[in-house]
């Protein structure tokens, strides 16, 4: 197994997701199993290859730093589960 | 007026300029025909009929003044992947219930400026992750093609099987598809239909849900090669909502199609001979190579040597991405909350409750490979695994100018036939992510029947924004295939 419960617990706690003892166990076994599956990548040496960043050269845009959008927040909120005059409410985060 | 819905796009272009029928009765065949299969089929999550007649009444009144657009009158549908302004949009999950955007996707929004009518929203599997369509909250599309001789109920392919089906099934005259690792050529593929998967760059991304940004790209689900070219023209421009976006003029990809290859060279990749493939794929790959020798290209084998380690690589780069995109998704902007005792657990259970099964395990997978001391091991090396795979592709497009391939390693599968192994599941992908992961162009064309009775399809991969010799390797292969595939109608109720 390259994953533990404890590891699925952490890498669960990390991504916000709450998950039931059952699927910790089920996960252990698939995380575990795609992990070993992508394992097969250590074949290939790689210290010597640039990672890839676009599929043709091109220059990143620019455009003039202008502002060309706002004055929506009643667009914003319209589906916020909660808001209240322009905020989106959630719980209280400082007692 | 049923036989309406038989048209092509380019049949129906002709009808409505030469007034042989309106845009409203053509939506309004389209509207009847989905009323009647969608309990079967499952295609539409939203079914829109009121707007598409309010368009098609539109339509007619532009084709009147002599004002049509390029799509002017044609009815599409829409994966639930793109933004809608004022329709829903929930990318078939949980977590986006009840999501009406109050913005419009540049694709979308090219189709309607040119006349386009929306029929409605088109069911994929669960933020587009699945190569079945069975990880939809609203539940499995079913593949209007079943095995000789059985009713077994077939997957449509995905991510994009609602679309795949819904072309299939004559139930729009095309729609617009995405595709980060497969999800337009393989659900084409096994539904008989053509679909294009544009260079990365090609279409806009603004406004369609996010997957995996470095590798999601749009296109077209269409029945044949020219009705494809003519959604792709539409779809495609250069945005500046989206950086990644090119700016490049976009070509008249209709004019493609008839041109032949004579002349054109075909490479053949040896790599995609994988263990296990089934004998009739290996026959149906032979027989596209003889039908293009046939109309004078000239065939020579390539190397690909890392294609083995596409889809490996697409494991970590794919879940990656996804989980930094879906971290967007808290309850507190949108969607679904759930409540919790402080703000951290009320994220957790909102999480919990809105994803399905194969999103967290992609979420938690992406969250490993991202987390402190892995990011090396695992995302910068599918990284450079990626460079070495497009630098396979940059050698063999030195050689040839189109590379031919299967589009799947089989025909459609039963529903639940696959579900039980993620990574059996991830294989249907195997021909299809190579693509991806070097931001190629690869179109699917329908090449003929499995054993079963059931659709196969070839792939053509292209140079990066090269899409035009592509429709025109397609319409030869699409020629000589034959008619058009189509199934036969189980799945209508009686009026």
């Amino acid at each position: 197994m390259s994953v533990d419960r404890a590891t699925v617990r952490r890498i669960a706690r990390l991504a916000r997701v709450a998950i039931t003892d059952e699927e910790a166990a089920r996960l252990e076994k698939e995380l575990s199993g795609i992990l070993d599956w992508v394992a097969q990548l250590d074949e290939i040496d790689t210290s010597a290859v640039e990672p890839m960043t676009r599929v043709a050269a091109m220059t990143m845009k620019q455009r003039e730093d202008v502002v060309t959008d706002g004055f929506c927040a009643d667009d914003i909120l319209k589906n916020a589960p909660m808001a209240d005059d322009h905020y989106f409410v959630v719980p209280k985060i400082v007692e | 007026m049923t036989e309406l819905t038989n048209l092509t796009i380019a049949e129906a272009r002709e009808g409505l300029r030469g007034k042989s029928f309106s845009a409203r009765e053509l939506a309004e065949a389209h509207v009847d025909a989905i009323d009647k299969a969608n309990d079967a089929l499952n295609v539409y999550v939203l079914p829109t009929p009121e707007r598409a007649l309010d368009m098609a009444k539109a339509s007619d009144a532009r084709l009147k003044k002599g004002e049509a657009g390029v799509l002017e009158g044609i009815p599409l549908g829409i994966k639930d992947l793109f933004c809608t302004k004022g329709v829903r949009t929930t990318a078939c999950s949980h977590i986006l219930d009840g999501f009406t955007p109050t913005y419009e996707s540049t694709v979308t929004a090219n189709l309607w400026a040119e006349g386009a009518v929306m029929l409605g929203k088109l069911n994929n599997d669960e933020f587009a992750m699945g190569s079945s369509n069975e990880t939809s909250f609203y539940g499995p599309v079913v593949n209007p093609w079943q095995r000789k001789g059985s009713n077994a109920k077939l997957v449509p392919g995905g991510s994009s099987g609602g679309s795949s089906a819904a072309v299939a099934a004559r139930l729009c005259m095309g729609a617009t598809a995405t595709d980060t690792g497969g999800s337009i050529r393989q659900p084409a593929a096994v539904t008989g239909t053509v679909g294009i998967k544009p260079t990365y760059g090609r279409c806009s991304r603004w406004g369609i849900v996010a997957f995996a940004s470095s590798l999601d790209q749009a296109g077209p689900i269409a029945r044949n090669v020219r009705d494809a070219a003519i959604l792709l023209k539409v779809m495609a421009s250069s945005d500046p909502k989206d950086t990644t976006s090119v700016d490049l003029p976009v070509p008249d990809y209709e004019a493609a199609v008839g041109k032949g290859v004579k002349g054109l060279t075909i490479g053949i990749p040896k790599e995609y001979r994988v263990p296990g493939m089934a004998p009739e794929i290996e026959t149906l790959w032979q027989q596209g190579v003889e039908w293009l020798k046939a109309a004078g290209a000239n065939i020579k084998e390539v190397n690909l040597p890392h294609t083995k380690y596409a889809l490996p690589s697409y494991y970590i780069v794919a879940p990656a991405e996804a989980s930094s995109n879906l971290a967007r998704y808290d309850g507190v902007r949108y969607g679904l909350r759930e409540k919790g005792s402080d703000v951290i657990s009320m994220y957790e259970n909102t999480r919990a409750s809105g994803f399905g099964a194969e999103v967290k395990r992609r979420i938690l997978i992406g969250t490993y490979v991202l987390s402190a001391g892995y990011y090396d091991a695992y995302y910068l090396k599918a990284q450079k695994v990626r460079t070495l795979i497009k630098q396979d592709f940059d050698n063999a497009f030195e050689e040839v100018d189109v590379i031919l391939t299967p589009t799947t390693p089989g025909p459609a599968f039963a529903l639940g036939e696959k579900t039980g192994d993620p990574v059996e599941m991830y294989l249907n992908d195997i021909f299809t992510v190579t693509v991806n992961m070097a931001g190629l162009p690869g179109l699917s064309v329908p090449a003929g029947l499995s054993s079963e009775g059931t659709p196969l399809g070839l792939q053509l991969i292209g140079k990066p924004f090269d899409e035009e010799t592509l429709f025109r390797t397609g319409r030869v292969i699409e020629e000589a295939a034959g008619p058009l595939f189509k199934p036969h109608d189980w799945w209508s109720k009686a009026a």
